[in-house]
């Protein structure tokens, strides 16, 4: 199995949520969070007062799949999470060792 | 008191303008609480509910009879506390003023008081103790504000023959000096209290190195709607009757406003490259302030013009702090007593001979009579609110201390002083706060806590 985490523009987040709810992946955690890369920050104006806001809004998105679906899923996120410009974010994948549902207690591809 | 008939359309109107001010402190609190960091939203909020408080009690207690009893000895500098102490005798029928009675008079100047003291406490947000603030809301209004209310508002009463027969301050009635509504007695009074209480008081951590956005601007455009709202009843109140003065100052209210949104948003535009919401926001206030002194004495032409200077100088004014390295955070200084001084010295150019008080300013003909009395106005009140503010906030500092712990200012003053956060958006936090209550309290909960197996029972 592996953790998929991706790191997106809020405003793709929808489309890519489609593309893999089309694909047959049946959950995904979704957090909102800050940072920059190449795109750097910008600044807002204030009475005057210029700010620089390093920080830009990104959503993380995490998804757990089996091993042979990964490379499709991530092709999937990175097709529709491209805006061609600066700020499209990253994705990466990492293994998991195990994985329970909570409610049923099935462990491992079961409890994806 | 003269002894007039009662107006029951004028007294419906003061009482309706003496809500519609009570209303602007809670606008206000909106205005700044949306300026200041989310962490620190609640005690800037508090400081101008604190002086719905405190101001509220002293007013009724010995503030009116400062204000609007007869000067202490003649001598036109303040009122004698004694003479309506705890509003003694004015529930009677026969207590009138002008063609109110006296009590609705009493309540409409409350909120005047109550709104000047809680002004000052944007100049301080994020970083004193709500103790030292309260402390500080009796001595100013006792020593600054009430005196210097006086001096502006409390007019002399005459017998018929014309002799004074009430002695009252020595603006209104020495100087005559314009002030219609408090551009000098609130405003530049509340703005020079700001600038000393900034001083004293001492910068935020990381004052003008970090950022320190406002967290909630549509929080500070809905407090500007209800400050304008609220206005309303300052100025068109002022008249102290429904009637042409009335209606005089209700529309250069609305112009005076209208073009300092203009001027501020211009002004950004050509300077910073966009119009922002919160330059809107403060433009309805400095338009505001500015046409206070003024709402009576000018055209709505004049008012227009008083609204678009205002709007340009105050959004000059607010980068001075930067420059002179003083932390007025929110800016009263800029808005207030820049805006107050734009009014008060205003009138003396723009006084139109036909309108309600019957000046004549310098384009009308009038010469400098009257600018020289505004300006002898503006700067006594200015002088004297900054020197004994300083002298004030210097004494509190020394037997109070005005600062919370720098570790409490920067986790958020709104935990250390009132042990509450303004937003519950981390559940995760709050939950955990609410068991450890609970344990505190020694609830059910906590002992049914205690059966629960502990983690290396668990794992045993």
């Amino acid at each position: 199995m592996k953790l998929i985490t991706a790191i997106i523009k809020p405003h793709q987040l929808e489309s890519v949520r489609d593309a893999l709810e089309r694909f047959g992946i049946s959950g995904m955690t979704v957090s909102e969070a800050s940072g920059y890369g190449r795109q750097r920050g910008h600044s807002e104006v204030y009475r005057g007062a210029e700010y620089t806001v390093d920080f830009i809004p990104k959503i993380r998105l995490e998804v757990l799949v089996d091993e042979p679906d990964a490379a499709n899923v991530i092709n999937l996120i990175v097709q529709q999470a491209r805006t061609g410009r600066i700020g499209d974010g990253k994705v990466w994948a990492v293994p998991v060792d195990e994985v329970v549902r909570v409610r049923t207690g099935d462990r491992g591809p079961e409890a994806l | 008191m003269l002894d007039m008939e009662i107006d029951t359309g004028d007294t419906a109107w003061v009482l309706v303008s003496a809500a519609l001010v009570l209303l602007m402190t809670p606008g206000l609190a909106l205005f700044y609480g949306g300026m200041v960091r989310s962490k620190s939203v609640l005690n800037m909020m508090l400081m101008s509910f604190a002086s719905l408080g405190v101001i509220g009690v002293l007013w009724v207690l010995f503030g009116y009879s400062m204000t609007f009893g007869s000067s202490v000895g003649n001598a036109r500098i303040v009122g004698n506390p004694l003479e309506y102490l705890g509003l003694e005798g004015l529930m009677s029928p026969d207590a009138v003023a002008g063609t109110v009675p006296a009590l609705a008079f009493v309540s409409f100047q409350a909120v005047f008081a109550i709104i000047a003291v809680a002004l000052i406490s944007g100049a301080i947000a994020d970083r004193a103790k709500f103790g030292t603030w309260i402390v500080f809301t009796v001595v100013w209004a006792t020593l600054v504000y009430f005196p210097v209310a006086h001096w502006v508002f409390a007019f002399d009463a005459t017998d018929d023959a014309g002799a004074v027969t009430t002695y009252g301050g020595w603006i209104a009635n020495s100087v005559q000096a314009l002030d219609f509504a408090g551009g000098t007695a609130i405003h530049i009074n509340a703005g020079a209290a700001a600038l000393a209480l900034a001083l004293v008081v001492g910068k935020r951590i990381g004052f003008a190195k970090e950022p320190m956005r406002p967290h909630n601007l549509p929080l500070v455009m809905l407090g500007a709607g209800l400050l304008w709202f609220g206005w309303f009843g300052f100025n068109a109140g002022s008249a102290l009757g429904a009637n042409t003065l009335a209606s005089v100052a209700f529309v250069n209210t609305i112009v005076a406003t209208s073009a300092a949104i203009l001027g501020w948003l211009l002004l950004e535009r050509l300077r910073d490259g966009h119009p922002t919401s919160l330059g809107a926001a403060s433009g309805v206030v400095a338009g505001l302030v500015a046409i206070t002194p003024a709402a009576n004495s000018v055209s709505p032409v004049g008012a227009l013009v008083i609204g678009l200077v205002a709007g340009v100088a105050c959004a000059a004014a607010v980068g001075l702090k930067y420059r002179f390295g003083y932390d007025d955070s929110l800016d009263v200084v800029g808005v207030h007593l820049v805006g107050g001084l734009v009014g008060t010295l205003l009138i003396g150019f723009l006084a139109h001979p036909q309108s309600p008080a019957e000046v004549a300013g310098l384009f009308y003909g009038g010469g400098f009579d009257q600018l020289g009395r505004q300006a002898i106005g503006a700067f006594a009140v200015l002088v004297y609110s900054f020197v004994v503010t300083l002298l004030i906030a210097l004494l509190l500092k020394a037997v109070m201390g005005w600062r919370v712990p720098a570790e409490a200012e920067s986790d958020g003053i709104d935990g250390d002083q009132h042990a509450e956060s303004g937003y519950d958006l981390h559940p995760l936090r709050g939950g955990s706060g609410m068991i450890a209550t609970a344990t505190a309290a020694g609830s059910t909960r906590a002992t049914s806590a205690e059966a629960a197996p502990t983690k290396s029972e668990e794992l045993a």
